[in-house]
């Protein structure tokens, strides 16, 4: 393991948590739901009556961040995702989340902040699993072939 | 006057993705390049999220209701399950192999990307799948 100090950004990402917390936080205070974004839009497909307003609510303000973002932070902070993955392999990978996120449960918000946050062995669990298995592929792939 | 906290969370989560570095998938894969040339980062997501959820999943875990009173939707389950496992594992491989979970990816989407457009079409696919086979089992 080498550090890469070059693209490590410990303070917007740390701020950037701190957000994604407050989120997760008022979203149990104020609505008692779990930020869990696979199950929120999983819980659309399909729509059930009287438990959608609040799913498509959540989600339209999720779609309005990038224009915000833009308006709000300084230019510098402004980046478009580089997304390096072949469409074949972006298919590949999105059945896989699409899939694996409902099988399990959840996701990296769902398990990852909301699950660990209440210290839920089930989500620690998915969230070891989850993380195990992406650093496993990304080793394959870039150390193996 | 839920659905505008509701919208406004949402915002909120996602200025959070996109300050922290989550919505880019190269990024992402630097951080679970473990063992080639590491980027920390989402590492600190990781930890600012937690640091600040703990206490608000520690003021509920007693309570019944919500602060405004209403319904508390908490988890029920409680088994390690092979579902949970395989789940887990089918989304990590996928993570791996492209840098996106949900949020992020719905959140580049939005930014007018593409490509995430075409992973979160497939991941719509994968979900609408699960329900599939999911009301077989």
């Amino acid at each position: 393991m080498t550090i890469d100090w070059t693209n490590f950004t410990p303070w917007t990402s740390l701020a950037g948590g701190i957000l994604i917390g407050i989120a997760a936080a008022l979203f149990i205070l104020l609505n008692g739901r779990v930020l869990g974004v696979s199950g929120i839009l999983g819980g659309l497909l399909p729509p059930k009556a009287g438990d959608a307003g609040w799913r498509i609510a959540f989600l339209l303000g999720l779609f309005c961040a990038p224009l915000v973002f833009r308006f709000l932070a300084p230019a510098s902070f402004v980046h478009a995702p580089r997304i390096d993955a072949s469409l074949g392999l972006l298919i590949a990978a999105g059945l896989l989340v699409g899939f694996g996120t409902r099988y399990g449960s959840g996701c990296t918000s769902g398990h990852g902040v909301c699950g660990i946050s209440r210290l839920s062995p089930r989500s620690i669990v998915a969230t070891l699993v989850f993380m195990g298995a992406g650093i496993a592929t990304v080793f394959a792939v870039r150390q193996l072939f | 006057m839920h659905r505008i906290t509701e919208f406004l969370i949402g915002l909120l989560f996602g200025l959070g993705l996109l300050l922290s570095g989550m919505t880019d998938p190269a990024k992402v894969l630097g951080f679970l390049d473990l063992f080639g040339l590491w980027d920390p980062s989402l590492a600190l997501v990781m930890c600012g999220a937690i640091g600040v959820g703990f206490f608000a999943f520690a003021l509920v875990k007693h309570r019944t209701t919500n602060l405004l009173g209403g319904a508390l939707h908490l988890p029920k389950a409680r088994q390690i399950d092979r579902r949970l496992l395989i789940g887990g594992l089918l989304f990590g491989v996928g993570w791996g192999l492209a840098g996106f979970c949900p949020g992020p990816a719905l959140v580049s989407t939005a930014a007018g990307e593409i490509k995430a457009l075409v992973f979160v079409a497939a991941m719509v696919v994968g979900m609408v799948l699960y329900g599939w086979v999911d009301r077989r089992a």
